[in-house]
């Protein structure tokens, strides 16, 4: 099965080419990180492989678990298994977590043909979960990340992926804005997560994040495409002297 | 905008009515239009006493006199009240039913269709309901019950016959038949509605309820429900309303008014559901509707709760006169306008007695091509010391071919009134759609949730038996197949 493949991807938003023949491939149980300075792309690359419409996709191919990617529209791609964690998760005042995640959920178990979860047994898995995460019971009946911390709004997202189980996880700059301790739990829900069946792509611009997930690839992002490949060690030769060389 | 967020809203914009059915009856109507003689028409179906028939002969003369009000932000082509029927009632109907024995399967069958059973072993657990059909009440559940406590829930006909001491003395009292020609239309030939009383100090102990519909054709209802609150004692009310759907218009002129003593309280809910016309702007109800609650005695409470889905036009502003000391007034109110809806609504808080409080939240939320304007009144008297009033208002647009309105008017006349509004425009929001999609939901599924977090606030208002059906409703008059 292809798991992953990005072949030849061209992409621009309102005449103005980001993507720039980007290749990539990722295989079941592997951790990729992509690093690059700002306005290399790296975010729209998310967004492309999540469905955002705000893109225009102008040539090249995505196949995810030998699908056409490009086929399918946003919440198909959730169902399929994709989870984007957000840089900025939206607020949305009123909505509480609960149904939310449940009707979430619910339409992934669905699409797999699965029996859904009611409302007793879904309960219980949230509660079990967030507590995992050290999310206390007040911050579930919040509403959707209105009021949140950035700490407390990247929780809520690896809470919703813990819950949502995708195979594939892409954590655009997961790590901005956050201090070291919020870094640090949220870098140990990840890891408590990964498995070998588990797939993640991890966009960041510091070394900081992948110190606490070691990546089993680091790729090197400028101008729309990967200009190096390599392991941890091109993190830290990052870290030294920038980006100017690549 | 994308293109998946106009295809759906697209989508809503056609979705259909789910209680446009007709029930094929044979009806007893006057001639059309209004003079003196089907006034006396009506009042004679209703047996009523000679008071009764001079008090609407009285109010038939003011009504001559007057003009519809225009200041509401509504357009629509001048009311012709010469092309109506003012009474319509299933045939041999002269009498209220003893029993559902005697009512007609059909109607029976209706409420069935329209989610209100009204046979004794399938009620609903909780709920006393009177269910008005056209011009007449069809029937009343969990009567006896309410007796024993001494609680009065009947037709309002009915009552002229069995408290005529009551109805005389409160009928009228808050919304004078001359306050303006809806009000004093709807006291001429009002048919049916509600009537309630609760002794003092006792907790009624479940819902009442009316369901309105409406059926015949051409014909006009003029509802009138008055609900007396004793001293010590709470009630919780609920009205529902749907009609069938028709191309034409039809007239819906309702009166409600509720009187609140030392210490009671008042609890009024609404879940407007009138055919809204077609995607065109064909047909519907046109809701004018006059509802107004007096706190006489002090530390009495009224709070009106109402979600509007429904209607071409609604024209409607329950209100509260904050008369007694201390006591309190609230209105929480969901309008949601799609296709060629209009919607003029809001309230008028009156401050009267000392440390009077009033709060208004008031949610709009418009779509495809309507437009939704919350008015308000929040005036202070000159001996209402320390009064409070607290207002809330947002507005949501789904869309960009509808509009939303905010009028608030406050007027003070005591130095020591406090006042606080606060209110909000937004747009639904294409990021939080994309992340309510990232996390598999449908795009239909994302509009809902959204927007029945927006309303929450005024949704949790309503008794639980009702809150989650009027979540439904919001999600229905979304997009149709929710639920």
């Amino acid at each position: 099965m292809i798991f992953l493949n990005i072949n030849n991807l061209n992409v621009s938003i309102e005449g103005k080419k980001i993507l720039n023949d980007f290749n990539i491939t990722i295989n079941e149980g592997e951790v990729h990180a992509i690093m690059g300075p700002n306005g290399c792309g790296k975010s729209t690359l998310a967004n492309v492989l999540a469905g955002n419409e705000d893109f225009e996709v102008n040539s090249g191919k995505i196949i995810f678990k030998d699908e056409d990617l490009l086929e399918i529209n946003i919440e198909e791609r959730a169902q399929k298994g994709l989870f984007l964690a957000f840089q900025y998760p939206v607020e949305i005042p009123g909505v509480n977590i609960t149904p939310f995640l449940h009707a979430a959920i619910n339409s992934k178990l669905k699409n797999e043909n699965k029996s859904e979860l009611d409302s007793l047994s879904f309960a219980k898995l949230l509660r079990k979960n967030a507590e995992e995460l050290g999310i206390n019971s007040d911050m579930l009946k919040r509403s959707i990340n209105t009021g949140f911390s950035g700490g407390e709004k990247k929780r809520y997202e690896i809470l919703q992926m813990s819950i949502l189980n995708p195979e594939l996880t892409i954590f655009d700059e997961t790590d901005s804005g956050l201090d070291v301790d919020a870094l640090r739990i949220v870098t140990e829900g990840i890891n408590r997560f990964k498995n070998p069946k588990k797939s993640f792509l991890i966009i960041t611009h510091y070394q900081k994040l992948l110190d606490y997930i070691h990546p089993d690839y680091v790729h090197v992002m400028r101008n729309g495409k990967i200009v190096k490949s390599g392991d941890i060690s091109l993190a830290s030769e990052i870290e030294t002297s920038g980006y100017q060389n690549f | 905008m994308n293109k998946e967020t106009s295809h759906t809203l697209n989508k809503y914009a056609q979705d259909k009515y789910k209680y446009g059915f007709v029930t094929q009856i044979e009806s007893e109507k006057p001639k059309k239009g209004l003079d003196e003689e089907v006034i006396k028409f009506i009042s004679q179906k209703k047996n009523e006493p000679e008071w009764m028939l001079n008090w609407r002969i009285d109010c038939y003369k003011k009504w001559l006199k007057m003009s519809d009000p225009q200041w509401a932000n509504l357009q629509f082509p001048e009311i012709n009240y010469q092309d109506i029927y003012y009474y319509s009632a299933p045939k041999g109907f002269e009498k209220k039913p003893k029993d559902l024995s005697e009512v007609d399967p059909k109607l029976i069958e209706t409420y069935n269709k329209l989610g209100i059973p009204l046979e004794e072993q399938k009620i609903l657990a909780g709920v006393a309901v009177d269910a008005v059909f056209d011009s007449v009440s069809v029937a009343t559940t969990y009567k006896g019950e309410l007796e024993k406590l001494g609680i009065v829930f009947c037709s309002i006909s009915e009552a002229v016959q069995t408290h005529p001491e009551l109805v005389k003395k409160y009928l009228g009292s808050v919304i004078p038949p001359g306050d303006h020609s809806f009000s004093a239309l709807n006291s001429a030939v009002f048919t049916d509605g509600s009537f309630v009383y609760i002794p003092e100090n006792v907790k009624c102990p479940m819902e009442l309820s009316t369901y309105f519909r409406i059926n015949a054709e051409e014909t006009g209802q003029f509802e009138r429900t008055l609900i007396i609150a004793d001293k010590g004692s709470f009630v919780s009310y609920l009205e529902g309303c749907t009609a069938p759907q028709r191309d034409t218009n039809q007239l819906h002129a309702a009166n409600v008014e509720l009187i609140a003593l030392e210490n009671a309280e008042i609890k009024y809910s609404t879940v407007q559901n009138w055919f809204p016309g077609d995607e065109n702007g064909k047909g519907g109800i046109y809701n004018f509707v006059t509802k107004r609650g007096l706190c006489k005695g002090k530390n009495s409470k009224i709070s009106w709760t109402q979600v509007e889905t429904g209607s071409a036009i609604t024209w409607k502003y329950p209100s509260c006169i904050l008369k007694g000391d201390n006591s309190i007034g609230e209105f929480y109110s969901v309008a949601i306008t799609n296709n060629f809806q209009q919607a003029d609504t809001g309230t008028k808080m009156t401050h009267i007695g000392k440390n009077t409080r009033s709060k208004i939240i008031s949610k709009g939320i418009s779509l495809g091509n309507s437009q939704n304007t919350y008015r308000g009144n929040v005036s202070f008297l000159r001996k209402a010391d320390k009064a409070r009033n607290y207002t809330q208002c947002d507005s949501l647009l789904v869309g960009n071919k509808c509009g939303a309105h905010t009028i608030p008017y406050i007027d003070s006349k005591n130095n020591s009134a406090v006042v606080e509004h606060e209110a909000s425009t937004s747009k639904i929001n294409e990021d939080q759609l994309y992340y309510c999609r990232q996390r598999g939901l449908s795009h239909e599924e994302a509009v809902s949730l959204i927007v029945n977090g927006f309303c929450k606030q005024v949704l949790q208002e309503l008794p639980m038996e009702f809150a989650v059906e009027a979540q439904k409703l919001v999600s229905i008059s979304l997009e149709g197949s929710v639920g």
